[in-house]
């Protein structure tokens, strides 16, 4: 199956990404590009090399090799340009517990330069309906109520570039249909690229218009989670998790199901 | 350098310090407790010695105000940085568009507000308690603390680097580094009366001018102006090799990855 090329706006572009701890490259000649609008996964076991690859386009890990380009801006030189127009939320970083709900997000309103930021946070957490949550402490939330203000700090700026690690990682199926849900109505009406990882796959046929399936730091295959589905020999893309994540491939040669 | 960051990072600190009362107590604790033991020891001196030798003695209670704002400043930088890794916020404000610059200049005036507090509660002790009025080194007093201040700043952003480099594991530093300065820099005594081949390592640190100057215009009223020339100038360079040291540091756990590995520990 043959599918145009994406004419829109390439937002993020890895080319060649290869990055190497004490000889063992955790990510070998990675290269993608994630377009305005769209929602990217980057799938793969533990230690397939997708917290390397988002650590490296968060700026947060130098690549050993390779090139690393966001908004037709390099990486590096640009960080805090870039930085400006991105966010990020993680299931494994917090918000100091010890402030309030509000306090944390009106330090990161300030951080980002947010117009009105009092307003904005309210918006956003009646968005992620957790505006009870306003005045309570933040390191005595749930699970699901930190995600959700997670987001909310994520979203705080507009951001054209969200990269998502896992963001309903421990959430229960009714949170995570939430969040999922809440993603993609601002993915859709803000036309956010979105870098998204997660071990869930109920999330990455829910929310990802295209996954990139990675193995000992290498791309086993890229293409919409349908089409990946249907060029395997798996009844669904928790199967071809599993096949990738133990044979290292998805059919006898990788291939590229769907040009990008 | 954008303000408005360095002003949102402060306030961060100031919600902090404003929700956990515990960490204002600490601030002050510490502090009049070595206070109200070497102005008790000052007291039974001066009682029990002669006049002369009893004012000498007053040098320990300005040079424990004086060692206490470096110490302080020093803490600042360290502690303001612990902050964020103990909250595993870390990650937050590297993903920030927050430079390390803003990011460090926020946690000088945090150091600074600290020593403010600081020194408030331990002049109002000392004059109170033990009728020593730290006023009494009068304009003076602004030079000392301002050089003692950016030294205890040197020593903040080299004890961040050191942790950001080995981790938690190396959070101790963040209270031992001072202490390693605390018997060459004559805060107690005269360089001179310290061992001969201590002294030149004593005048390559600021602090060492300062605690001179100090007892010099307690005793005699005067200062000497090479002093403060000499502990600005020292001043500088420390502050440059520290800035040096903490960006190079935070490029080489960038290069190496260990950034992420240590923020999310």
């Amino acid at each position: 199956m043959s599918v145009p090329p994406d004419t829109r706006e390439v937002i993020l572009e890895a080319i060649d990404l290869t990055r190497e701890f004490d000889g063992v490259k955790a990510l070998d000649c990675f290269s993608f590009k994630l377009h305005r609008g769209e929602v990217l996964g980057l799938l793969g076991a533990n230690g397939a090399g997708k917290t390397t690859a988002m650590n490296c386009l968060l700026g947060l890990t130098l690549p050993t090799s390779g090139e690393l380009n966001a908004f037709g801006m390099p990486l590096q030189a640009n960080r805090i340009k870039i930085l400006q127009r991105a966010n990020f939320s993680s299931a494994y970083t917090a918000l100091p517990g010890n402030l309030l709900v509000w306090q944390n997000l009106l330090v990161f309103a300030r951080i980002y330069g947010v117009p009105n930021p009092k307003k904005k946070i309210a918006e956003l957490m009646e968005l992620l309906e957790i505006s009870h949550l306003n005045k309570s402490v933040t390191g005595q939330l749930s699970a699901g109520e930190s995600t959700r203000v997670n987001l909310v700090k994520a979203f705080l700026n507009d951001p054209e570039l969200l990269m998502l690690d896992e963001p309903t990682a421990s959430l229960d199926p009714d949170i995570a249909d939430k969040v999922r849900k809440v993603v993609r109505k601002v993915q859709r009406e803000r036309n956010v690229a979105i870098l998204y990882t997660s071990h869930n796959m109920r999330d990455i046929e829910e929310v990802c218009d295209r996954v990139i399936f990675l193995h000992k730091g290498k791309i086993v295959c890229e293409g919409t989670p349908s089409d990946i589905v249907a060029q395997s020999s798996s009844d669904n893309l928790e199967d071809v998790f599993i096949k990738i994540a133990r044979d290292g491939e998805l059919l006898d040669e990788p291939k590229k199901v769907s040009a990008v | 350098m954008n303000f408005r960051i360095i002003s949102a990072l402060v306030m961060r600190y100031l919600f902090l310090y404003a929700r956990s009362p515990m960490r204002l107590v600490e601030l002050a604790f510490w502090p009049v407790v070595d206070l109200v033991v070497w102005g008790n020891v000052t007291v039974f001196i001066q009682k029990n010695t002669n006049p002369e030798f009893g004012s000498y003695v007053l040098f320990f209670l300005g040079g424990m105000i004086l060692w206490d704002i470096m110490f302080r400043a020093q803490q600042g930088v360290a502690i303001s940085f612990l902050e964020d890794v103990w909250t595993r916020n870390l990650l937050n404000i590297f993903v920030a568009p927050v430079r390390s610059s803003e990011y460090i200049s926020a946690t000088f005036i945090v150091g600074m507000l600290r020593i403010l507090i600081t020194a408030v509660v331990l002049s109002f002790i000392s004059w109170f308690g033990y009728a020593f009025n730290v006023f009494q080194l009068s304009w003076w007093l602004i030079p000392f603390f301002l050089n003692l201040m950016l030294f205890g700043w040197s020593l903040g952003m080299i004890s961040t680097a050191l942790i950001l480099r080995w981790g938690l594991a190396a959070e101790s530093l963040a209270w031992a580094i001072p202490f390693f300065f605390q018997p060459v820099v004559a805060v107690f005594y005269n360089v001179a009366d310290m061992p001969a081949w201590s002294r030149p390592i004593a005048w390559c640190f600021p602090p060492t001018y300062i605690f001179e100057g100090m007892r010099s215009v307690m005793k005699s009223g005067t200062m000497n102006w090479d002093y403060l020339g000499y502990a600005a100038g020292l001043n500088v360079l420390y502050l440059s090799l520290a800035g040096w040291l903490f960006v190079w540091v935070l490029n080489l756990t960038r290069k190496r990855g260990l950034l992420t590995k240590f923020a999310t520990q």
